[in-house]
């Protein structure tokens, strides 16, 4: 154990110089794929580079992104209920600031998913925006609906890869490959695809927060 | 020296801290923390890298994969903090088993 | 303006440093709840980083999931580490390692070897 305590130190300084002088080494100024994404960006339906590369050239990358969501929402939920300690009554500040400020989240929320299209923000930041509100309502002792028991609660988490992968396949009929959308109705195909992704991932990061499964899930 | 490349220091000094942090704490937290930290710098490096063009618009594609990569760090936080409830419920540590008896 | 690339590089000093130093504070304090708010500390200047290297979309979603989300989560779990230390053995929800019964066995047999 000393051993590697005395070695630690060396070795950090050598990845730190070694990786400064890969740094050092790089090309001046190289705009990388920036121009190959700007000569592209009007056939792709939107005008935000970003959502652009998320949702239509990566767009693959993004569907596999919210399986491993998914993924991470059965890992958890697989390790049952949690001995732990139950959510303590919220006090006035906490109160009064989850309800003055949840309709304003719900309300960026929905901006942000709008104008992930021409201005910074997308499917990602409104869903997490989303599920901040929801975790602030938890945290002052809100309890979901129970009519939100399993079935709806599953589908709403598969709400968002099924959707993906429906309006990537229906490309498919027209002739055209996976997820390649045609130029035309492409603005409209991701503005629906990211809907889509925005309830899933809020859910799915809301229930990343909660922990436990829901209940009913584990017989014993 | 451009802001890019000063930046991409600072994300080489953060990674050395985190697998510093990664290595010797022995708290589970806080090797959770050293991890969250670890990606954050490698995140860094990639945003920094991807503005090193001073003039030009950064590259998209290294902020698209940050994004991903922000999403799927938090998921990992999520269920490495999950295991660690676990373990602390079927054995009562908060350390690794190996960094108890050492 | 000669001024104003003082001004940014002095801003951008700030931030890396600031970012060195908050990194090594939360990994170095003693207490773990200082730690994680250090933490959550650390994403937010982190996003004041991203909006500096013109990463605005990265900025929201580092403010939102970084600084957010894993602040809440690692309180969460802090919360149900202290609440399962502070309640009695009996009380606790999962059961323990059978330690008790094999002695209790044994104790029962006149002569066990």
């Amino acid at each position: 154990m000393t051993l590697m305590r005395c070695l630690l130190i060396p070795l950090l300084m050598a990845i730190a110089v070694g990786l400064c002088l890969t740094i050092l080494s790089l090309p001046e100024g190289e705009p990388g794929l920036q121009e190959a994404v700007a000569q592209q960006l009007t056939d792709s339906g939107v005008r935000n580079p970003v959502t652009a590369v998320l949702l239509n050239f990566r767009a693959y990358d993004t569907l596999l992104e919210l399986v491993v969501l998914l993924l991470a929402v059965l890992g958890v939920w697989s390790f049952g209920a949690h001995a732990g300690a139950s959510a303590p009554g919220a006090g006035e500040v906490l109160d009064a600031l989850a309800r003055l400020i949840t309709p304003i989240l719900i309300l960026v929320s929905v901006y942000l998913l709008w104008a992930g299209a021409h201005a910074p923000g997308g499917a990602f930041q409104a869903g997490a925006v989303l599920s901040a509100a929801a975790v602030l309502l938890i945290l002052c002792g809100w309890q979901p609906p129970a009519v939100l028991g399993r079935a709806p609660l599953r589908l709403g988490l598969t709400l968002g890869i099924t959707g993906f992968l429906l309006v990537g396949m229906s490309t498919l009929f027209s002739g055209r490959s996976l997820l390649q959308y045609p130029p035309d109705h492409a603005g409209s195909l991701i503005m629906l695809i990211e809907t889509a992704a925005t309830g899933a991932i809020a859910l799915t990061l809301t229930l990343l927060f909660i922990g436990t499964a829901p209940a009913g899930r584990n017989p014993s | 020296m451009t802001a890019a490349t000063f930046y991409a220091f600072v994300a080489v000094g953060l990674l050395c801290i985190a697998l510093h942090g990664l290595v010797t704490q022995q708290h589970l937290v806080r090797k959770i923390l050293s991890l969250n930290i670890l990606g954050s710098s490698v995140f860094l490096l990639l945003v920094a890298l991807a503005k090193r063009a001073p003039d030009a618009p950064p590259d998209p594609v290294s902020h698209a994969m940050v994004i991903t990569g922000i999403v799927v760090a938090v998921s990992a936080t999520a269920l490495t903090l999950s295991l660690m409830l676990k373990l602390h419920e079927a054995t009562g540590l908060t350390q690794l088993p190996e960094d108890t008896e050492g | 303006m000669e001024a104003l690339n003082l001004l940014t590089w002095a801003i951008d000093a700030l931030l890396g440093l600031c970012l060195l130093w908050l990194a090594w504070w939360a990994l170095a304090t003693p207490e773990l709840f200082r730690a994680i708010v250090l933490f959550v500390v650390f994403s937010l200047f982190l996003a004041l980083v991203w909006v500096r290297l013109a990463a605005p979309d990265v900025a929201l979603a580092e403010a939102a999931i970084g600084a957010g989300l894993t602040g809440a989560l690692l309180m969460s779990a802090m919360a149900r580490l202290h609440a399962a230390t502070a309640t009695p053995p009996e009380l606790r929800g999962s059961p323990e390692p059978d330690t008790d019964a094999p002695k209790a066995a044994d104790a029962g047999r006149p002569d066990s070897p």
